[in-house]
């Protein structure tokens, strides 16, 4: 187990700025996604951390240590990649002992211990086979299995569950959280996948252009979003967000745009009230259809099983919306919509920062 | 319609193999003429003839340089540490250099790739006179120059030499040719083999190498039929037989003054053509390889 600290950590190619002064601190044996959108620096970090990349500036530090010139074989590390990177020339058994070979463990010890991690993938009887004859889930698990056989103090995850198919990466997910929390392994996680993040990590750092944005756990990026990017990444279906202007009108908050007036929170209103124009965030699923006080049209439905999602069109613009599929919306329905005064988000329009959260 | 395709394709399969056969057939004809010669007396046209003119006149005798001259199996000998010189030097120096192009970045990189490209296309013999100079000067050299075992050296009239020079000409292709094929090994496999505890050479030798064996292999028999078949070089550089190649030994068949005995010099030829025949037949899966610059499949 290992404590893991950023400082102001900084990767530039040439011009360009993979990764701007990050500053990350994971805990012992906490579970840690780097989230983000393809091109953001979380594998660049990643790869930092492990030691392919020298930093261009900053620090790394493993528990007080500053590991920046310290090599990939002696960082102990666990890495599992998206291409699975095993060697197609070695047997499983091979491929799971190489480590162990390399760091000198006794044959006994080293045989014993690739077994038993074997067997915990569910791979024990695959020994003698080599990747090319398996099929990607038990490609992965091998992988798995060689990054935790040499018992290291970190675990690194590229995108391990972007090349399976649904089902398995569902699986998958579980296993791997599972298997962390019950290893208690200092893990680092890069996906691009929210729902991955959401439901593995103990904290989420969101990065976008070489940037952390926000660095919470998952429920406060998902209920406090920090800023307008996050409120937008993070959540599926997206939030909806409409330019409003809030008022204060007698007991009352009010957001307000033409053709739509809806009362908010008076304490999430309070601190947008009177700044002119901002923008109003509000997750579809706390958009009601039925009764209320927003008029639109339904624009289209997407069947999603659960529910249904409509786009509604509200005046100018559209809106999301989670509905029974039950009622069976149609195109072109009149519709009524009603807004939970208690889920609305405000964002400052020219900072993108959230109003509510700093 | 279907019928109008089928004749069409019919005939995209025929034309271009009529215009090969066509092409092949003289380099056919003179492999053919090549063989019957060696057992015969004479011939006219693919005909076997004896020294009156009659069809028939077999004989062993164009061979009798294999019991006869001794040289032969020196010569032999030669050529065989030369192939096998020039192929370890070409595989290995290609291989380090392919993978330090292909795998880290370095002050002068893209101009050394250039460069090797231009070299490649530089015809050596232009390269003789100042070649000859520079083994000149290393035959100075003690012990490397002259006195080295088997190889004699790597100064001027010497096997080393030959190969040396041989290597340095080979590699321009060969390096090319590795970097081309560690290209095509994702660089993930790299660096879980750092992660793994790898060093940067153990890398190489141990994940890398086996990876791109067919590459290896192909270069390997290249550069080996290159050696073996090597004229030029081992003729300019090397001038007591003794210390020559095949080749050069076929050459010195050729006299400018006296008759030549071509059946004899069809059958040394034979005789040369044969280990390069049989590479080939075991082999041609590999040589083909070196067009698709890679491994296919895997991960």
């Amino acid at each position: 187990m290992m404590e893991v600290r950023l400082i102001q950590l900084t990767k530039r190619f040439g011009d360009v700025t993979a990764v701007d002064r990050v500053d990350l601190e994971v805990g012992h044996g906490e579970f840690v996604a780097l989230l983000g959108p393809s091109g953001c620096g979380k594998t660049t970090t990643l790869l930092m951390i492990a030691g392919i990349y020298a930093p261009t500036g900053g620090e790394i530090r493993f528990d007080d240590r500053v590991v920046n010139r310290i090599p990939p074989k002696d960082r102990n590390i666990g890495m599992v990649f998206q291409s699975y990177a095993l060697y197609p020339h070695m047997t499983v058994l091979e491929n799971i002992t190489f480590p162990m070979r390399l760091k000198k463990v006794p044959k006994e010890v080293m045989l014993k211990r690739a077994q038993e991690v074997a067997d915990m993938m569910g791979i024990g009887h695959l020994m003698d086979r080599r990747p090319g004859q398996l099929s990607g889930g038990q490609q992965q698990r091998v992988a798995l299995g060689r990054a935790l056989a040499k018992e290291p103090d970190i675990l690194l995850f590229d995108e391990p569950l972007s090349n399976l198919d649904a089902r398995l990466r569902l699986s998958m997910r579980a296993e791997i959280k599972r298997l962390q929390i019950e290893l208690g392994i200092t893990s680092i996680y890069v996906t691009h996948d929210q729902v991955e993040a959401m439901t593995m990590a103990d904290r989420i750092a969101v990065m976008r252009e070489g940037k952390l944005q926000a660095y919470e756990t998952p429920d406060d990026l998902y209920d406090r979003p920090k800023n307008l990017f996050i409120a937008g990444f993070i959540g599926n279906p997206p939030m909806n967000f409409l330019d409003v202007e809030v008022v204060h009108q007698g007991e009352r908050y009010l957001a307000r745009r033409p053709g739509l007036e809806v009362a908010v929170a008076p304490e999430r209103a309070q601190k947008a009230a009177g700044r002119g124009t901002v923008i109003l965030g509000i997750r579809p699923e706390d958009v009601t259809v039925g009764q209320g006080p927003i008029q639109g049209q339904v624009y289209v439905v997407e069947p999603l099983g659960r529910d249904d999602l409509l786009d509604i069109q509200v005046g100018d613009i559209r809106i999301h919306a989670l509905a029974d599929p039950a009622r069976r919306y149609a195109m072109g329905d009149s519709v009524q919509l009603a807004i939970d005064p208690d889920a609305v988000q405000f964002f400052d329009p020219r900072t993108e920062q959230s109003l509510l959260w700093t | 319609m279907d019928e109008h395709l089928g004749t069409g394709s019919r005939w995209r399969v025929a034309i271009p193999l009529a215009l090969l056969t066509g092409i092949s057939l003289p380099i056919a004809v003179g492999y053919i003429w090549i063989g019957v010669s060696t057992f015969s007396q004479r011939t006219f046209g693919l005909v076997p003839v004896d020294s009156q003119g009659n069809v028939g006149g077999l004989t062993l005798d164009n061979w009798s340089f294999l019991w006869e001259d001794p040289k032969i199996w020196q010569v032999t000998l030669n050529t065989f540490i030369l192939a096998v010189g020039l192929t370890l030097g070409v595989v290995l120096i290609s291989a380090l250099a392919g993978y330090a192009l292909s795998r880290i970045s370095f002050p002068g990189r893209r101009p050394f790739l250039a460069t090797t490209l231009i070299l490649h296309a530089f015809p050596s013999v232009t390269l003789l006179i100042a070649i000859y100079f520079v083994l000149r000067w290393l035959a100075q050299l003690p012990l490397v120059g002259r006195d080295l075992p088997l190889i004699g050296g790597i100064g001027y009239n010497t096997l080393g030499g030959v190969i040396l020079v041989s290597v340095g000409l080979e590699l321009p292709l060969g390096i090319w040719l590795m970097k081309g094929f560690f290209d095509n090994i994702s660089w993930d496999i790299e660096r879980a083999a750092l992660i793994d505890g790898c060093s940067r050479f153990r890398v190489w030798w141990q994940i890398l190498m086996p990876l791109i064996k067919p590459g290896v292999a192909a270069l390997s028999i290249f550069s080996f039929i290159s050696g073996w078949n090597s004229f030029l070089i081992p003729y300019t550089f090397i001038t007591t037989m003794e210390k020559s190649t095949l080749a050069a030994y076929l050459r010195s068949l050729l006299s400018d003054t006296a008759p030549v005995n071509y059946s004899t010099v069809a059958a040394v030829g034979l005789f040369q053509l044969i280990p390069v025949l049989l590479f080939f037949f075991f082999t041609q899966e590999y040589l083909l390889n070196i067009f698709s610059g890679g491994t296919k499949g895997g991960t």
